[in-house]
């Protein structure tokens, strides 16, 4: 069945695959950046790395948004659980070690942690259980914040407040695109980020840095079309920005969830886990929902948060310096099962996806 | 012709076929966060519509961000519809794909 579909359609890959080889032939080393977790499953699952030529390298970047929070906001949301609050969060959040514990290990020592599949869930947990106090743990990018803001406009009920830690993607970009070491030649935007932002934030790398970008979907199809307009891009000399996933990502992408998102959040600079403070990286709400704000709410105070744990290289496998393999930890130490890092924590993060779908050598 | 139709939507979204087993997954534990599931829209009620994952799997979502009607396909993400996808557009993006290969061989 899956042969016949065609957006994965194996003919298809083969021919793009000749394409992808034919041009790096031509091209020097070439390292394209990814900024999706669900790019780097679609790439390692699908073996798509294998298929590229030895020049062609493709590595993943902050993606993954439960690891790039900080432990702090982890310890926050800990604290809360701990006092006997309520705290909502999604499913990937629950084993992310914060400096001390993870959420789950507060939910073992008695704390009430729910899993909850979006925002609106909690809220209506909230409504029918008046008497406790509801947090939710609001992670994500710009896809999730939309959901979080629909919720604060519709005002959730008196017992329910908003841990804010939503990251921006864009300002990701440009932090590694000025890293210098990294020296990327390309990167492949996030389709679903995109979905939500349009084309429009990421024209400032083709334009002021000459990076070929281009959004990306997330069918194998998508990826290696997204390479390969990369690819001509560089061997035509003109770095553009280009739209591969036209069926979901539009240029002013979605106008009413931007509109939202501007009415409840303002941004400000963000700390991101492994990378430090990032510019204009995160949202914070407007004065007038101060009343949803746990943080302000509930007092929550942690000053400093243990990022990185001894020995782990997540801070290097985020911005795709080093491959999960080159981690002395990664399927000793840290595994699935008991993760060191939160990068092997979700499924979105880059050590977990190699664990879970890679060869191991 | 209503066969041929759904038999078209299959090709251009096989995601739709293939996330079934993945929306399972969702309602258990696995909630990623930039994970986005195409779904079609079988029921609207206010800012609440029913959605079809496929494979059986039916959810209320909140449509807030987005103007559907139904019949319409649309990403859900963590119980929120953010977008419409575009049948014409995932149509175009194959012929696009094979207009690129083409226009490289000549």
């Amino acid at each position: 069945m899956v042969g016949n579909l065609r957006f994965r359609d194996a003919a298809l890959a083969k021919r793009v695959v000749e394409k992808i080889c034919k041009l790096a032939s031509k091209a020097g080393k070439v390292k394209i950046c990814h900024v999706c977790g669900t790019h780097e499953w679609t790439i390692t699952h699908f073996g798509l790395r294998s298929l590229l030529p030895t020049n062609v390298e493709v590595i993943a970047g902050p993606g993954c948004p439960v690891c790039i929070i900080p432990a702090s906001e982890f310890d926050e949301a800990i604290q809360l659980a701990l006092k006997g609050l309520v705290v909502a969060c999604f499913g990937d959040v629950l084993r992310v070690p914060g400096s001390k514990m993870s959420l789950l290990e507060a939910k073992a020592e008695g704390a009430d942690v729910r899993v909850v599949y979006g925002v609106g869930d909690a809220v209506k947990m909230a409504e029918k259980e008046k008497d406790k106090k509801f947090v939710f743990f609001a992670a994500g990018f710009e896809t999730t914040a939309p959901s979080t803001a629909v919720e604060i406009v519709k005002k959730p009920p008196e017992n329910f407040s908003f841990l804010v830690s939503h990251r921006l993607i864009p300002p990701a970009m440009k932090l590694l695109v000025e890293m210098e070491d990294l020296r990327l030649n390309g990167f492949v935007a996030p389709g679903h980020v995109s979905t939500i932002i349009g084309v429009k934030p990421y024209e400032v790398f083709p334009e002021v840095y000459g990076m070929p970008t281009v959004v990306a979907g997330f069918e194998p199809l998508d990826i290696l079309f997204g390479v390969y307009m990369i690819l001509r891009q560089l061997s035509e000399g003109k770095p553009r920005l280009e739209n591969e996933y036209v069926r979901a990502v539009s240029s002013e992408g979605n106008v009413k969830a931007q509109e939202l998102m501007r009415k409840v959040f303002e941004v400000v600079d963000g700390n991101w886990r492994g990378l430090g403070i990032i510019p204009s990286s995160t949202f914070k709400l407007h004065e007038e929902y101060d009343g949803f704000d746990a943080r302000l709410k509930y007092g929550v105070k942690v000053e400093h948060g243990v990022d990185i744990h001894p020995g782990c290289k997540c801070h290097l496998v985020i911005i795709g310096k080093i491959k999960p393999t080159e981690c002395p930890l990664f399927m000793k130490t840290c595994t699935p099962q008991k993760p060191v890092g939160a990068c092997m924590v979700s499924n979105e993060g880059t050590c977990r996806i190699w664990a879970k779908t890679s060869k191991l050598t | 012709m209503a066969c041929l139709l759904g038999k078209l939507l299959w090709q251009v979204f096989p995601s739709f076929e293939h996330n079934g087993f993945i929306c399972v997954l969702v309602h258990v534990t696995v909630i990623t966060m930039c994970l986005a599931i195409p779904a079609k829209v079988v029921d609207i009620k206010d800012d609440s519509a029913r959605v079809d994952f496929g494979e059986g799997v039916l959810r209320d979502v909140n449509v807030m961000l987005v103007k559907v009607k139904v019949g319409d396909y649309v990403l859900v993400h963590a119980g929120y519809a953010i977008n419409v996808l575009s049948e014409k557009e995932a149509l175009e993006t194959l012929r696009l794909w094979n207009e690129i290969l083409d226009a490289a061989e000549a």
